[in-house]
């Protein structure tokens, strides 16, 4: 970096996009607005502020999540911010439709009806139960949230109970999905498996869409990899310095293959430990041995982790520590690996399942390890970028070898679609980027 | 490709015979199917250059079109294939029985319910590849649009009569194969497949002849080695001896016979053209007429082995018994057929060239509804699919060893009886976790509570066995005592999947005059954007 470049004020920039957006949300003439964020970008941060402003302003709101999960995350966050504010959580009949720990704030209303939700400032709920909702007068406002990852179907079915609409998501985690085939709709403007950010801007080009420019979660280490890779057209920059976060362990290295990669991981914030190259079935037993060694080292090294949250360390406990996997059937095997090494405690789940969660260190079992091919599934690229941006200090990948040659081995072949936009980066290209990156960080398996 | 699927193309590899994937057929087989062997011409999208096609087996129907690219011929083709589908088609429309519908009543709102006629049987059209269902399509297109002088006494190009209906049904036959579990129009090798486990890749078990090698080889031969032979072995002449199921032709078959025939059928016809007088036309006729023949016979001795194969595959899978759910879901496709029919009876125009944003949607909602039924169905029907997703983690089987009644805490205490079961399956069972067993066809649901380890449930841990308790939920009657039978009892075996047996409906959407504005609005009037102009490419 020069010294005659202005300094970057990350602070001063996400304020500066906050207040744009809120101001087209508010007073803005168009019936939507579209904002990308990267992870850790402070996304719901931005979805509260936005949904107490809407109500202050006496603008009755609706907001419309992708999962249980992240409407009760939502609610809680909505009533530490403001106790006072009246809030709807519209569940579904199933039995424990919401989180329990909802039924201690005192201004939040639950009700399966809609009916019984009338009035109130904000309610909130899930895509799948709004669609249900029928014969009510509609909502002046609407937030959607994880917009890219709601499907455009899923869009349809709710559009009709609001007039304008805040969107929010962030465009380079997975893509949704259908279990069937629907390429009879490609090219489509409405294609129902696309994206509902997809089919909402072919339709309404001229939504302003904004951009919020910083990474609060990823590491000074992280957010360059991440935006290069999976952003190279909008890129971010990370809230925090280099010097601004460390990891460090009461216990040294013993020499091992999973220390060493821990340390590695440590000192630069991410870690390759490498496997001999070989192939294997999905849920290699030497890979998720190495890797459950791993997560036992990183609990019983004594890690502590020292960021501008607080001036003490905090210790890294199996609770901000988690697995990310490509498949169920491994996060499964690494579950019960993680059980016998006496580490229950620590989160496995798939790149879908882990998507806006935030950890201080991630281990993940790189989607290509040992395999003999590689599939449009392993190549795309919102699974590696869930995977590769969950952290706040370090990631750590567990890897056969023999990936880059894999790669090399399986260009992308999907056909290709008239009238559908390219996305750019290809999942092959930002394979090969990532990889080139950890290979600096490798450290060979020895038990 | 599930594990278990992967086991049997080994085992199919070791033993050179493909190895049984089902105990039972998973597709309903009509009495009485329609089987369509169409080819078609290289080069040139959507002219066929012919197919065999009928419902007994011994006498097809040969239909040619000697020269495929003459407009004419190609008409008369289809104007004669629809003169075989389309009885075949009505008598099923006709042979009707009373049944129910829920509809929304337009005047009150509510849902009632209306008789209705649902046809009590419906067509079942067999292709014998995936390739053959894109070409039902393609001519389904080609020919839905065109209108008969009937119609439209100006149109420059009339169709013959009943060739636009062809069109419309084979564009509902081409869209409904799309819903996964339907059977209106199958394509063998996917049926045959789904079935067997061969030896080599699934994309060569699209080849009709090599996959019945390996399911049927003949005495002497392994599996391996027929299916070769029929992908490979050429005649003297350089033919293939197991020509492809089509509808795309063999290249050393285009360049070395059917183009000489074709260009002697041409010359024969310019010949007689230019006849001058009647004695000469009658000759040059007798030359086209035999050139005609030539191309038939050709055609016929391309489509005939696969004919032959089309009914061979049939056989084989009507050795198994129909799975319990292969008949719901003909019901299913009945409602499809008798639902098409009455559009056709009511005069509604023709499907239109794009699915509206309502409809895509509504399409791809029921699409992902059938294939989350029909994975389910197929697991509880066949013992054999079960064991795949057993091994996949997602079912378990194994035998009560204890039964602890409970009661749940609320005012009317229900019953929640506790059940252990002994099982050597290792599901992925998360905390709380739904699972469901089938009680009388319905399914009855539990919940997960625990893993029970040790020595204690005499479960032999070396094998990977152990036991599960769960709290069973629901299907267990008002009252307080559990109903006879609704709880399993020690000693039973059972088989609890996690994956749920019925789907729920979804939301219902806007109607596509209601389409939102995030989606474009309504669709408007259908516009038909000019065609494109006539270049010289196009006429002959």
């Amino acid at each position: 970096m020069t010294t005659t470049t202005a300094v970057f004020d990350p602070g001063a920039e996400a304020t500066r996009a906050t207040d744009a957006i809120l101001r087209d949300t508010l007073h803005g003439t168009h019936r939507g607005v579209v904002v990308d964020s990267p992870p850790g970008a402070g996304k719901s941060t931005l979805v509260v502020r936005a949904a107490l402003e809407l109500a202050d302003a006496g603008r009755p709101l609706m907001v419309i999540a992708q999962t249980n999960a992240q409407v009760d995350d939502l609610v809680l966050r909505l009533a530490e911010k403001r106790p006072g504010l009246p809030v709807g959580r519209l569940h579904s009949s199933d039995p424990d439709p919401y989180d329990k720990a909802l039924d201690d704030l005192p201004n939040v209303r639950k009700s399966a009806k809609a009916g019984d939700l009338a009035g109130l400032d904000v309610v909130i709920s899930t895509a799948a139960k709004w669609a249900h909702v029928k014969g009510v007068e509609p909502w002046g406002h609407a937030i959607v949230d994880e917009a890219y990852q709601m499907r455009s179907d899923a869009l349809l079915a709710v559009a009709g109970l609001f007039e304008r609409a805040l969107f929010v998501g962030d465009p380079g985690q997975l893509d949704p999905f259908a279990i069937v085939g629907s390429e009879q709709w490609a090219g489509l403007s409405y294609d129902p498996s696309a994206s509902a950010v997809t089919t909402l801007l072919a339709h309404n080009p001229q939504l302003p869409q904004h951009r919020l420019p910083v990474s609060w979660r990823l590491p000074a280490s992280a957010a360059p990899l991440v935006s290069a890779a999976f952003y190279p057209y909008t890129p971010f920059r990370s809230g925090t310095d280099h010097d601004d976060r460390r990891l460090d362990f009461a216990i040294p290295s013993d020499g091992s293959g999973p220390d060493r990669v821990i340390d590695e991981a440590a000192e630069s914030g991410w870690g390759l430990l490498e496997l001999p190259a070989r192939h294997t079935p999905r849920t290699d037993p030497e890979a998720v041995g190495a890797l459950a060694q791993v997560v036992r080292r990183l609990l019983d090294r004594g890690g502590a982790a020292t960021s501008e949250r607080s001036p003490d360390p905090t210790p890294l406990t199996a609770d901000r520590i988690a697995v990310g996997t490509a498949h169920r059937d491994q996060a499964a095997a690494v579950r019960s690996a993680l059980s016998e090494l006496g580490a229950d405690d620590v989160t496995v789940d798939t790149a879908n399942r882990l998507q806006g969660r935030e950890y201080d260190v991630t281990v993940v079992l790189h989607p290509l390890s040992g395999r003999p091919d590689a599939t449009a599934f392993h190549l795309e690229t919102g699974r590696l970028c869930v995977l590769a941006s969950r952290h706040r200090h370090a990631c750590i990948v567990i890897s056969r070898a023999g990936v880059p040659a894999l790669l090399d081995d399986h260009p992308s072949t999907e056909p290709v679609q008239l009238g559908v936009p390219l996305k750019f980066p290809d999942g092959w290209e930002a394979n090969h980027a990532v990889l080139s990156h950890l290979a600096e960080h490798r450290v060979p398996w020895q038990p | 490709m599930s594990l278990i699927t992967t086991l049997a193309r080994l085992e199919a590899v070791d033993t050179g015979r493909a190895q049984p994937l089902a105990t039972v057929r998973h597709r309903h087989l009509s009495e009485r199917p329609l089987v369509f062997v169409p080819l078609t011409t290289a080069g040139e999208a959507g002219a066929p250059l012919g197919a065999l096609v009928g419902t007994d087996r011994d006498a097809p129907r040969l239909l040619v079109v000697p020269q495929p690219r003459d407009r004419d011929l190609r008409f008369a083709f289809l104007a004669e294939l629809a003169g075989v589908v389309l009885p075949y088609i009505d008598a099923c429309g006709e042979d009707v029985e009373a049944a129910e519908r829920t509809e929304t009543d337009p005047e009150t709102g509510k849902r009632v319910k209306v008789e209705v006629e649902l046809c009590a049987d419906a067509p079942q059209l067999i292709v014998p590849s995936r390739a053959g269902i894109e070409f039902v399509r393609l001519l389904g297109r080609s020919m839905r649009f065109r209108r008969t002088a009937e119609q439209d006494p100006e149109t420059p190009h009339p169709a013959p009569p009943h060739v636009p209906l062809l069109g419309r049904w084979l564009t509902h036959y081409g869209e409904r194969a799309r819903v996964p579990g339907s059977a209106l129009l199958l394509a063998l090798t996917d049926v045959v497949s789904r079935h067997w486990a061969t030896g080599q890749s699934s994309l060569e078990d699209q080849h009709l002849g090599a996959l019945l090698a390996w399911i049927d080889p003949p005495e002497n031969e392994s599996g391996a080695e027929a299916a070769l032979r029929a992908e490979l072995r050429r005649d003297a002449k350089g033919q293939l001896l197991c020509p492809p199921a089509g509808p795309a032709t063999d290249p050393a078959f285009d360049n070395k016979l059917l183009a000489p025939a074709i260009e002697r059928y041409d010359r024969a016809r310019t010949a007689l053209a230019a006849a001058e007088d009647g004695l000469q036309a009658d000759d040059r006729l007798g030359e086209l007429t035999a050139a005609e023949r030539e191309i038939r016979e050709l055609v016929d001795s391309r489509t005939r082995p696969t004919w032959d194969a089309v009914w061979h595959g049939l056989d084989l899978l009507r050795t198994l018994p129909e799975g319990t759910h292969a008949a719901d879901r003909w019901t299913r496709d009945r409602w499809s057929f008798t639902g098409h029919r009455d559009r056709v009876l009511a005069g509604e125009p023709p499907q239109p060239r794009r699915d509206d944003a309502v409809t895509a949607a509504n399409k791809l909602a029921t699409r992902e509804r059938e294939q989350a039924r029909l994975e389910a169905q197929e697991a509880l029907d066949d013992p054999l699919v079960m064991a795949g997703r057993r091994l996949a983690g997602e079912a378990f089987a194994g035998e009560v060893t204890d039964i602890v009644m409970a009661y749940s805490e609320s005012k009317r205490p229900s019953p929640r009886p506790l059940v252990t079961i002994r099982t050597d399956d290792r599901p992925h069972l998360a905390e709380r976790a739904k699972v469901y067993r089938s009680l009388g066809g319905k399914p009855q649901a539990a919940e997960f509570v625990e893993y029970v380890e040790g020595e204690a449930d005499g479960a032999d841990i070396d094998t990977g066995g152990r036991s599960i308790v769960l709290r069973i939920v629901d299907k267990m009657g008002r009252g307080k005592e559990p109903e006879s039978g609704s709880v399993p009892e020690k000693g039973d075996l059972v088989c609890f999947t996690l994956f749920e047996h019925e789907q729920r409906g979804g939301a219902k959407l806007p109607d596509p005059e209601d389409t939102p504005w995030t989606h474009g609005g309504p669709p408007g009037e259908a516009t038909h954007p000019p065609a494109d102009p006539v270049t010289e490419e196009d006429v002959l």
